[in-house]
């Protein structure tokens, strides 16, 4: 890639102000750095993962409403993380807590357990039975 | 309380790091430098493992395995601990800022406030340098980013101390040991004999063998996946590949810029145009990008898309193991 190469396309890396720094090789063909501010299919391919978050997270309350669910599912989904991830954070067997996903399960929960959840998620143990929180 | 530490960005944090670290102490190291030594580059296909639901994809050495290659090659010491109570890790921190040692922590990206919320999942083998304390905020240097930043006392136990995959435990790292002078000649050569071992690995998912495979998956998916997931596991290769600190291309500059600097270090013309090859092979990692773009910007996307992409990978698959044979040869 050519210094004048590097790609200054529009991407979410505005919002937060910065640049990211690349290696591209100026006229001399000595290498050098450069920053750039974006590249499409960089920014088009993570703009489909946010999407596609997105829509875990829409299915997941879906499903809580019908009651298919537990808003611990919905709660991961927001969090952006999966069953390894939560379980690790709460300490407990992946095994358990996909059983928790139960809404029959998740109804008899001990305050111990729910709590367990709600200071993963950062929230009350109201507001994770609720599927209400701050945002 | 601040050390007097010089802020530089580079393109990966790992790298990043340690170069400043080393520069700290007196010793200029540039980013490729350590990449290169460290035996940073790599291509695997990581099997069974899942990232945000696609297959795993890395074109780098595991977390760590950088920094380490590079201490035993160059001859510095590390000191590293990782901790059970985050009240210890916070002690030993504030220990070595106390004493004026700027540290390198591990940390995990999906807390870090300062970060754009959609470059935040849970990645856990990030690196930054803390370099001093005012107050409960400790001042931070990530290489990633232009220009220092800052972490509140509780922001920074959250990074250290998340959980996942590679969790990072209050891994704290710094250099103690130094030899007098480095002998980069003797280490270069090391790392570069250790890619080429790597990448021409009799493995199936490993280096120019692991492309081929990545290329032979890719043709399957959009049949036994559907279009859908096809194209969200095509855009997961392109986004580890173009991934904050990669550098673009898959890490490929940064190694040919580390075959730029080396040629002049050992005096071998050789590596000066073999430089100039792998800047090519990483043109054609970005032209595979804009390829695979294009089909999953476009969801209704054909099955011949996905050959065609695949064919390219192929393509890059010939040319690596031509070139580092040929690398191997050059020293």
């Amino acid at each position: 890639m050519k210094k004048s190469e590097v790609p200054q396309d529009k991407s979410n890396l505005e919002s937060a102000n910065f640049r990211e720094l690349c290696y591209a090789v100026d006229e001399n063909g000595e290498y050098t750095t450069a920053h750039t501010t974006g590249w499409d299919p960089k920014t088009i391919a993570l703009d489909n993962a946010i999407e596609d978050i997105h829509q875990r997270i829409e299915d997941a309350k879906n499903r809580v409403q019908n009651n298919q669910t537990s808003p611990i599912e919905y709660y991961m989904e927001f969090h952006k993380m999966d069953l390894p991830i939560l379980a690790s954070y709460v300490g407990i067997w992946q095994w358990r807590v996909k059983r928790h996903f139960k809404p029959k399960v998740f109804h008899k929960l001990s305050k111990k357990i729910l709590q367990k959840y709600a200071d993963v998620f950062e929230i009350t143990i109201d507001q994770l039975k609720n599927l209400r929180h701050a945002n | 309380m601040q050390i007097n530490f010089t802020h530089h960005q580079s393109a990966h944090c790992e790298n990043g790091v340690v170069s400043n670290l080393m520069k700290h102490h007196g010793f200029n190291v540039s980013e490729p430098m350590v990449f290169g030594i460290g035996s940073g580059l790599l291509f695997c296909y990581i099997p069974f493992l899942k990232v945000n639901h696609a297959p795993a994809i890395t074109y780098r050495a595991m977390p760590g395995f950088i920094f380490k290659r590079f201490a035993k090659r160059v001859g510095i010491k590390i000191e590293r601990e990782k901790f059970k109570d985050p009240k210890k890790a916070k002690a030993v921190l504030d220990e070595n800022l106390n004493n004026n040692n700027p540290v390198g922590l591990q940390v995990g990206v999906y807390n870090l406030t300062y970060f754009p919320d959609e470059y935040r999942f849970h990645f856990n083998a990030h690196n930054l340098v803390v370099y001093g304390k005012e107050e409960e905020t400790y001042l931070i240097s990530d290489p990633v980013m232009e220009t220092v930043t800052t972490l509140t006392d509780k922001e920074l136990e959250k990074v250290r101390f998340a959980k996942g995959a590679l969790p990072p435990k209050g891994h704290i790292y710094y250099p103690t040991n130094f030899p007098k002078e480095l002998d980069l000649e003797k280490a270069i050569l090391k790392g570069i004999k250790h890619t080429c071992r790597d990448m021409l690995a009799p493995m199936p998912v490993l280096g120019v063998k692991g492309i081929r495979f990545t290329a032979k998956q890719i043709r399957k998916w959009p049949k036994k996946l559907g279009v859908k997931k096809a194209n969200h596991y095509l855009g997961q290769i392109v986004r580890m590949q173009e991934e904050i600190g990669t550098g673009g291309g898959g890490f490929r500059y940064i190694f040919a810029a580390f075959l730029q600097e080396s040629s002049k270090i050992l005096n071998n013309p050789k590596l000066a145009d073999l430089s100039k090859e792998m800047t090519q092979i990483g043109d054609l990692w970005r032209d595979f990008a804009v390829d695979a773009s294009r089909i999953y910007k476009n969801r209704g996307a054909k099955a011949d898309g996905y050959n065609e992409v695949a064919s390219q990978l192929e393509t890059i698959a010939d040319k690596e193991e031509v070139f580092f044979k040929a690398l191997k040869k050059a020293i």
